[in-house]
Formats: structure tokens, C-alpha cells, sequence
């Protein structure tokens, strides 16, 4: 009755969102009287680590076959892995290959799969836990009677726990089936270097306040001063100012950081549907009236070119004095 | 060639949310119900297969007699036919099984879904009605191309996109980018005429048993008032940021 989570890499290394399924898992672990299992494919980070977020024991698949990610091949790893290991929980972040993957493994096992889960379940019988609906405008408590269950959460809604265990590892073996492999990976197109959306702390978002695309060099220096992911709003990805991948709101990527920073964005209910879950927001327009003051923590009425440069000056002061 | 695409119902984006019956129900009174923002992207590009292939497209939604209006629109924007299965969409998976039930017998060569619904985005459909259908899969779809049955598609990744190849039968569940927003399509009256005479059938759901409930609902707590501060002086924020929100 063990909990097992699956602890996603990229390039070999742990990311952020890994370190908190752990936590979460071993917190759960905790409440159901069992211990978390950790499971990596194709990690070559330090396995010992997850220890340190609560894993007794990590898995380790490391089999050529699945040395990139395959939604189909992956979803069976964990589901081998599971039932090797008499785990009756799975929990897995809600990031871009954990979307993917969950609901396949909850098929495969005839498990409840709660996803978008932003705390520890409430009750454990019947097993009930909270989750973002309606696009973050509100929350709903799910329960599931389910034996099997599929926990997918929210990165950056829980946080990571360090509580200083080291782990065990040992390897697991599976081997992908032809099955698994009915797609190929042609390319993968990732730009190095910057914050991804989801898990990021901190983000630094623009709209059409900047007036054309070529106003951004400000936005990225801001962003890069704080060391934040860049969003924009949807008209801004429409016009094709910036790419897709970086419109938040409701028909975007939902984000829930320490602090969300919004520029020229007046805050259509759209838009504050995938940020109001930010933990801190900061609004800058021109516009007294813009509706995304109601739902900020701090606002500044002035014009973007002039406010937004004095607050990187006052940032580079900050950073030299602190 | 067959193409399936999934239609949830689902209220239009500029809708205020809220509960009723003891916050156990969303309420729908004044609420405009609309095609799924992520599910009209696939239908979009539905109609341009079909364009290019001659492709008939079938669309599907699990859903009460009132959601079929929603069901309409998707005609009036050019599917051929219509399917209502006849249930209350009240679990994720109960969906996924109902459709895969009717999908099963039908041969479709492809199968169109949103990443996720707008209302319960649980973003579950798709990848378990692929499971139960036992075909390949491709989650947060922003590109697709098909030459004869082989597809190249394009999915987002956590700061990136990933271009993948295989052959059809598949499932894709799209988003923005599988076409552009400007290419979504209203339906003209023409449109609207025709689909009055489409076919849409009503099929009876059978075993609808959920394996999750929602119990209750909750809204998030009001805001605190905004501190404002003065554009002159915005090494105030960053004073605020530094001692009161403790997050640089």
C-alpha cells in the first residue's frame, strides 16, 4: 500500500516540481501509515537526495528505451513499477509530460485520478483532497472510493519540504514494448536557460500596454534581474508579439508563483483566471480603473516606459545593498 | 477518412462563477454555454483536414438535452453529424469510458479533443480515451500535419515544443496553435440553416458509475485591498517586496 511518485527529470537532473511530489508523496505516505517510493527514468542526478524531501526508497529506470520521454512507455514504466512495489497511490506533478501520462496510468489501473490537487487530502476515508477548478475561479473538493488512485498536483501549490532523510536506491528494470513506441520523437526544441512557466517563482508578464513587440528588451531585463519567467497576456499572443507558450490565463498556462508581476495587462476576467492563485501580484498600467487593481497586492498607476525602468534601477540597488 | 472530435460544453469565458445548493453545484443560471475554447481549435483543424482530404467529421458530447445547442453550433461550423451521449458529464473517466464505447465501433481514423475542458479541467478525457481505445496519444497538441495516414504533430513541453511522427489511428488533444485564433470559424447563416438538417442522434449511456465525486465547492477568498504606491517613488515597492512579502 505504498505511495509511489514519479520524480520527472530534464537532461538527467531532477526539476523543482520533482522535489515537491516528493514531499507530497511522503507526507501522504505519512497519513496513510506507509512510506514513499520514488521512481527516475532516465536521471542521472543523485538519487540519494529525494531522501531529503521524505523518499525511503528511490527506483532508478535507466533502460535505453526509454531515454526520452514517451507518454505511452513512460505510463507503463510506472504502472510495472507500482505493482512491483504493492504501491495503491501514484502522485505525479501537473506539468506538460505529467498531463500526459496521468490519465493514461489511471486507465491502466482503473485508478481515481484526481488532478490540478492543491493540498494534502482533507480525509483519507474516503480519500478527499482539494483542486483547482473553473480555470482557478474557484476550488472543489474531490473524493474518490477508488482502490487505486492517481494524485497529479499543482507545482508550485504545495512546496518542496526538506526533511534531511537520505534514500536508498536500487534500479528497476522495464523495457518499452513496441507498443509503446507507436510515435516518434522527431526534435525537441527547448530553449536553455530560461525559467519554465509552470514552475517558475516568479514571473514578469506584459501586454498590449507596451505597444509592439519591440518594447520587450525591458520586460526581459526585468525578468532576468529577478531571475523570473516572461508570460503575456492573450491579446499579445494573438497579434503574434510573443510566442504561444507564454500566454497565461484561462485558454493558457495556469501559473501560481510567489509573485506575478503584470504590465500594461488591465485584467480581463480571462487573464486572472490562470493568475489569481499567484501568491503576491503587482500591477502597472495606466489605467486607474483596470480591473486587475481589485486583484492585486500592490499597484502602481503610471506609464510602463517610465515605471518600468525605475524599477529595475531600484532592483540593481536593492540587489547591490542586500 | 473518419475524424471524431470531442466537444465539451462548457460556460463562456467571461462567465463569474458560482455554486448553489449548498455549493455542491455549479450554477448555470445566466450563463452562456459555449463550444470549449480547446475543443474548437481541434475542430478547426478538423475542417481543414476535411477540406484537404474530404475527411467527414463526426462530433460527440456526453451531456443532458440542453447541451445541444453546443452540439448545433459544431454542425453549423461544418461537421457532418452529431452524437449526444444521453448522461450527466459528472466524472472525468465516465466520460473517457462512454465515449470510447460509441468510438469503438466506428473506425475513426483520428480523434480530435481539447487538452482540458475550461470548466473542471481535469484535462483527463483524452488521455484515457486513448488508453481504452489503445492508440497512440499526443497531450497539449500545437501542430499537426497529415500526409496519407502519417502525421507529423507538434506537442508543447515544459518551455518548448517536441515534433513527434507516427501513423493514424491517433488521438490529439489540442490547444491553441493547432490553429491560429484568428482562423476559428463562425458559423455564416448558411451554416446555421444546414445544421438544422444534419443528423444528430441521441444514444443512452449505459453504466455511468463515477469513480470521483465532487462533495463541494469553494470560492477564493476576496483580495485585500491593493497597496498603491506612487509611480514617483517605486523604490517603495521594492521596499514592500523586500520586507512585507518577504519574496526578494
Amino acid at each position: 500500500m505504498a505511495v509511489l511518485v514519479y520524480t520527472e527529470s530534464w537532461n538527467g537532473c531532477f526539476k523543482k516540481a520533482s522535489f515537491e511530489a516528493v514531499s507530497y508523496a511522503a507526507q501522504l505516505a505519512n497519513k496513510l501509515g506507509t512510506e514513499a517510493i520514488a521512481l527516475t527514468i532516465a536521471a542521472t542526478d543523485n538519487a540519494a537526495q529525494l531522501g531529503n524531501y521524505g523518499a525511503t526508497n528511490v527506483l532508478r529506470i535507466a533502460n535505453e528505451s526509454l531515454a526520452t520521454f514517451n507518454n505511452q512507455a513512460y505510463a507503463n514504466a510506472i504502472v510495472a513499477a507500482a505493482e512491483a512495489n504493492g504501491a495503491d497511490t501514484i502522485v505525479i506533478s501537473n506539468t506538460n509530460n505529467g498531463k500526459a501520462i496521468a490519465p493514461i496510468i489511471a486507465a491502466k489501473r482503473n485508478a481515481g485520478l484526481i488532478t490540478n490537487v492543491i493540498e494534502l487530502p482533507s480525509s483519507t476515508s474516503p480519500f478527499t483532497v482539494k483542486r483547482k477548478t473553473f480555470s482557478s475561479k474557484a476550488f472543489a473538493n474531490y473524493s474518490t472510493t477508488a482502490a487505486q488512485k492517481v494524485i497529479s498536483i499543482t507545482p508550485n501549490a504545495i512546496g518542496a519540504l526538506e526533511v534531511g532523510g537520505s534514500a536508498t536506491s536500487e534500479s528497476f528494470d522495464y523495457t518499452a514494448t513496441s507498443s509503446d513506441n507507436r510515435l516518434s520523437s522527431v526534435s525537441v526544441d527547448r530553449a536553455t536557460g530560461k525559467v519554465s512557466l509552470t514552475e517558475a517563482d516568479f514571473v514578469v508578464s506584459a501586454g498590449r500596454g507596451l505597444k509592439g513587440p519591440e518594447n520587450w528588451g525591458m520586460i526581459e531585463e526585468l525578468a532576468g534581474l529577478l531571475g523570473a519567467a516572461t508570460a503575456c497576456s492573450k491579446p499579445v499572443s494573438d497579434i503574434g508579439w510573443r510566442p504561444h507558450g507564454e500566454h497565461v490565463g484561462q485558454t493558457g498556462i495556469a501559473i501560481n508563483p510567489e509573485l506575478y508581476i503584470a504590465i500594461g495587462i488591465s485584467g480581463a476576467i480571462q487573464h486572472l483566471a490562470g493568475v489569481n492563485a499567484s501568491k503576491n501580484i503587482v500591477v502597472i498600467n495606466t489605467d486607474p480603473e483596470a480591473p486587475f487593481f481589485k486583484a492585486a497586492d500592490y499597484g502602481i498607476v503610471g506609464d510602463a516606459f517610465e515605471v518600468v525602468p525605475k524599477l529595475i534601477e531600484a532592483l540593481k540597488t536593492h540587489k547591490a545593498n542586500n | 477518412m473518419k475524424i471524431l472530435v470531442c466537444i465539451s460544453h462548457v460556460p463562456d469565458t467571461t462567465s463569474k462563477i458560482n455554486f448553489t445548493n449548498n455549493q455542491t453545484e455549479f450554477d448555470g443560471n445566466g450563463i452562456t454555454f459555449v463550444i470549449n475554447p480547446y475543443d474548437e481549435f481541434g475542430l478547426t483543424r478538423a475542417m481543414k483536414i476535411k477540406e484537404s482530404t474530404g475527411a467527414t467529421i463526426t462530433v460527440v458530447n456526453v451531456g443532458p438535452l440542453s447541451t445541444e445547442p453546443t452540439l448545433r453550433k459544431a454542425l453549423a461550423i461544418g461537421a457532418d453529424d452529431a452524437v449526444r451521449i444521453d448522461a450527466e458529464p459528472k466524472d472525468s473517466a465516465t466520460v473517457a469510458r462512454l465515449i470510447a464505447n460509441y468510438a469503438q465501433e466506428q473506425n475513426f481514423d483520428l480523434l480530435i479533443t481539447g487538452r482540458e475542458s475550461i470548466d473542471y479541467n481535469g484535462g483527463i478525457v483524452p488521455g484515457m480515451l486513448a488508453t481504452y481505445l489503445d492508440i497512440p496519444f499526443v497531450n497539449a497538441c500545437i501542430g499537426f500535419e497529415l500526409d496519407g495516414t502519417n502525421a507529423k504533430v507538434i506537442r508543447e513541453i515544459d518551455g518548448g515544443k517536441e515534433t513527434l511522427e507516427g501513423s493514424l489511428p491517433m488521438l490529439i488533444a489540442g490547444q491553441k496553435g493547432l490553429v491560429d485564433e484568428k482562423e476559428l470559424r463562425i458559423p455564416a447563416m448558411r451554416g446555421i440553416m444546414m445544421a438544422r438538417k444534419k443528423p444528430l442522434s441521441v444514444i443512452s449511456a449505459g453504466d455511468t458509475t463515477a469513480s470521483t465525486t465532487v462533495i463541494s465547492f469553494e470560492l477564493p477568498e476576496a483580495k485585500a485591498a491593493c497597496t498603491m504606491i506612487d509611480a514617483g517613488n517605486v523604490e517603495q515597492l521594492v521596499e514592500l517586496l523586500h520586507t512585507e512579502a518577504k519574496v526578494i
